[in-house]
């Protein structure tokens, strides 16, 4: 039984309704991308303010000089430089650590309740506000254990502020190795760690290596965690070891906006780009890095 | 039967690996699975550490109604220092309401554009620039509201401040957009493609494949991504403390200046003698956010996970 022939009206209609519904979707499809825009472009015009305001105060001698005249004049260099001393020592630490629970967590842990807790943990340590971290740094870091307001107090507490970071991204980088690789090492008669450590981490490296240029990108910024624990608003020397207190670039931004009088108007807006040019260096360099690997995997 | 025992013995001799790599195997097994176990204790910790801190005051001085049934935030008072809260919970509400109000569409929509209409080259810098947008650090944040929003605000409303409700509001739906954004878009790529295409099969539109079959299916990993951005307003400290305007105030329009419980902390801890009750009220403000933070992530967690499961 063949079917009828469709007659010509027919069809006009369904390709008028065709039309319509192209159309329509057309329609949601702008304005959907209105959306997207409304919330990129504000920032994007922001940042533009950012540059045009306080561009023209940003040079390497802003960047290599103290400030000055109670903070209205000179640079930013103690602030840099604490900055460096507290991340370089919070990486120090949480590196090693956030790799070592990333490897049980991926390598060793079996999917049970024990696992989602400590998964609830990680989640729960990236949640806590910044403001309790600070507090947990000042009763624990600088009070308890004695460490006073100090370098090494301030950078634990980003550490462990910081921590999830890595864990997640060397997780999710350990898991992309294939399963058939570890399993090919285990027949040869290699121990876990020692397919690990042979196989396993040099194929996952580049990958944690963008999890942890993100973590830095991340601590740079932070404020409140090192507020209360080892970051002080002015200091007339640099700091000799971890146990001095230091400036900070975040909670420099922060004094010179809000706490001291007399500030010409282009600094702040100096400082804040140069934090905010730090941080973004650090994030597209890890995007760069991540695009590089996706075209450079082979399996 | 004693021979057999002996040969089972030799044979289990034969077989035991038990040389110096075995050693190392078990010892590195231990030393990650301490650090494994590290982010529980961490959480423990913070818990522990600030309730130590503020236990004095909730012990003792504490009082359900000052706390939770007055606006009256006193803390310097020497003769009868006052610790209500309600009017911090009122300025953190607001704002992070507020925020949420902004942020929850944009954030859906853009993500919704991200997954569902844009292709190839667009998507992936769209994707690229909202994880650069959610890098920026909240003292920034704070910084635009302070310099940038705040006569912004002055000028366009014909308002004496610009430092309020408003303003923070929309610094913290901006900063919390783009998390919201990458979380949704993730949500919404998890719905398999096979419910696309059926969909298509029957004539629906793309319109109508995204509201009928993928925002439906995505449902709880959405209400996830929400979540977080709640909590993420609601411990906001930076931004939340330069843009507020931080007078204590329960907010009658959204161009009240308010104070957010977080920024209390901030602001006074520095001031205040360690062990006095000022100093144990800001740490039991600390724990009170410590909770509803947890329960928060709990909750999104709990439904995020109900969507792998199905």
């Amino acid at each position: 039984m063949l079917k009828e022939p469709q007659s010509a009206e027919f069809l006009f209609a369904i390709s008028a309704l065709n039309v319509k519904n192209k159309k329509i979707q057309k329609l949601y499809s702008i304005l959907f991308l209105m959306m997207t825009l409304l919330l990129i472009l504000p920032v994007l015009v922001i940042l533009g303010t950012l540059i045009v305001k306080g561009g023209s105060m940003i040079s390497i001698d802003f960047l290599f000089t103290d400030p000055i005249n109670g903070m209205t004049e000179g640079g930013v260099f103690p602030a840099l430089l604490g900055t460096v001393w507290l991340v370089s020592l919070a990486l120090f630490i949480s590196v090693p650590l956030g790799i070592a629970a990333a490897i049980y967590l991926s390598e060793y842990a079996s999917d049970n309740w024990f696992t989602r807790i400590i998964n609830l943990a990680i989640i729960n340590l990236a949640g806590v506000p910044s403001i309790v971290h600070a507090l947990f740094g000042l009763g624990a870091f600088v009070m308890f254990f004695g460490f006073g307001t100090s370098i090494l107090a301030a950078s634990l507490t980003l550490a462990i502020m910081t921590l999830p970071v890595v864990i997640v991204s060397t997780r999710e980088s350990l898991q992309a190795v294939p399963h058939a690789f570890r399993e090919a090492c285990w027949n040869m008669g290699a121990t876990r760690w020692q397919t690990i450590r042979r196989v396993v981490l040099p194929n996952a490296v580049s990958g944690i290596l963008t999890g942890v240029i993100l973590e830095v990108s991340r601590t740079t910024g932070e404020t409140a965690p090192i507020m209360f624990t080892g970051a002080a608003f002015f200091l007339p020397f640099l700091p000799q070891g971890i146990f001095d207190q230091t400036m900070a670039l975040s909670l420099h931004l922060f004094v010179v906006s809000t706490q001291v009088p007399n500030v010409p108007d282009a600094l702040p807006y100096a400082v804040a780009l140069v934090l905010i040019g730090m941080v973004l260096l650090m994030n597209s360099l890890s995007i760069a890095l991540r695009m590089y690997l996706r075209g450079q995997k082979k399996w | 039967m004693a021979r057999l025992e002996s040969s089972n013995a030799q044979m289990d001799d034969l077989f035991d690996k038990r040389n110096i790599d075995w050693y190392f195997d078990k010892l590195v097994k231990m030393i990650v699975f301490i650090s494994g176990i590290s982010a529980i204790i961490f959480v423990i910790g913070i818990f522990v550490f600030v309730t130590i801190e503020g236990m004095g005051f909730l012990f003792e001085g504490f009082s359900f109604t000052e706390v939770f049934g007055s606006e009256y935030w006193e803390p310097s008072d020497e003769d009868a220092p006052e610790y209500g809260m309600l009017a911090l919970i009122a300025g953190t509400a607001s704002v992070t309401g507020l925020a949420m109000l902004i942020a929850i569409p944009f954030s859906l929509g853009a993500a919704i554009y991200i997954a569902e209409f844009s292709t190839g080259k667009t998507r992936e810098y769209l994707k690229v620039l909202v994880e650069l947008l959610a890098a920026i650090p909240s003292v920034v944040w704070g910084f635009i509201g302070l310099s940038i929003m705040n006569p912004l605000i002055i000028e366009t409303f014909d308002v004496p401040v610009g430092l309020s409700v408003l303003n923070a509001g929309i610094i913290l739906g901006l900063m919390a957009a783009p998390i919201m954004t990458s979380i949704a878009e993730d949500a919404l790529k998890a719905v398999p493609d096979r419910y696309r295409e059926a969909a298509e099969a029957l004539g629906a539109t793309r319109w109508q494949v995204i509201y009928k079959t993928v925002l439906p299916a995505a449902k709880n990993g959405l209400l996830g991504a929400i979540l977080l951005g709640v909590g993420r307003g609601f411990g906001e400290t930076m931004a939340v403390l330069m843009a507020t305007g931080h007078s204590v105030n329960i907010p009658g329009s959204v161009f009240d200046s308010v104070r957010a419980l977080t920024a209390t902390i901030a602001a006074e801890l520095g001031e205040t003698a360690v062990g006095s009750e000022h100093y144990q009220v800001l740490f039991s403000i600390g724990i009170f956010l410590f909770l509803i933070t947890f329960i928060i992530n709990l909750t999104a967690d709990l439904i995020v996970r109900g969507v792998r499961n199905q």
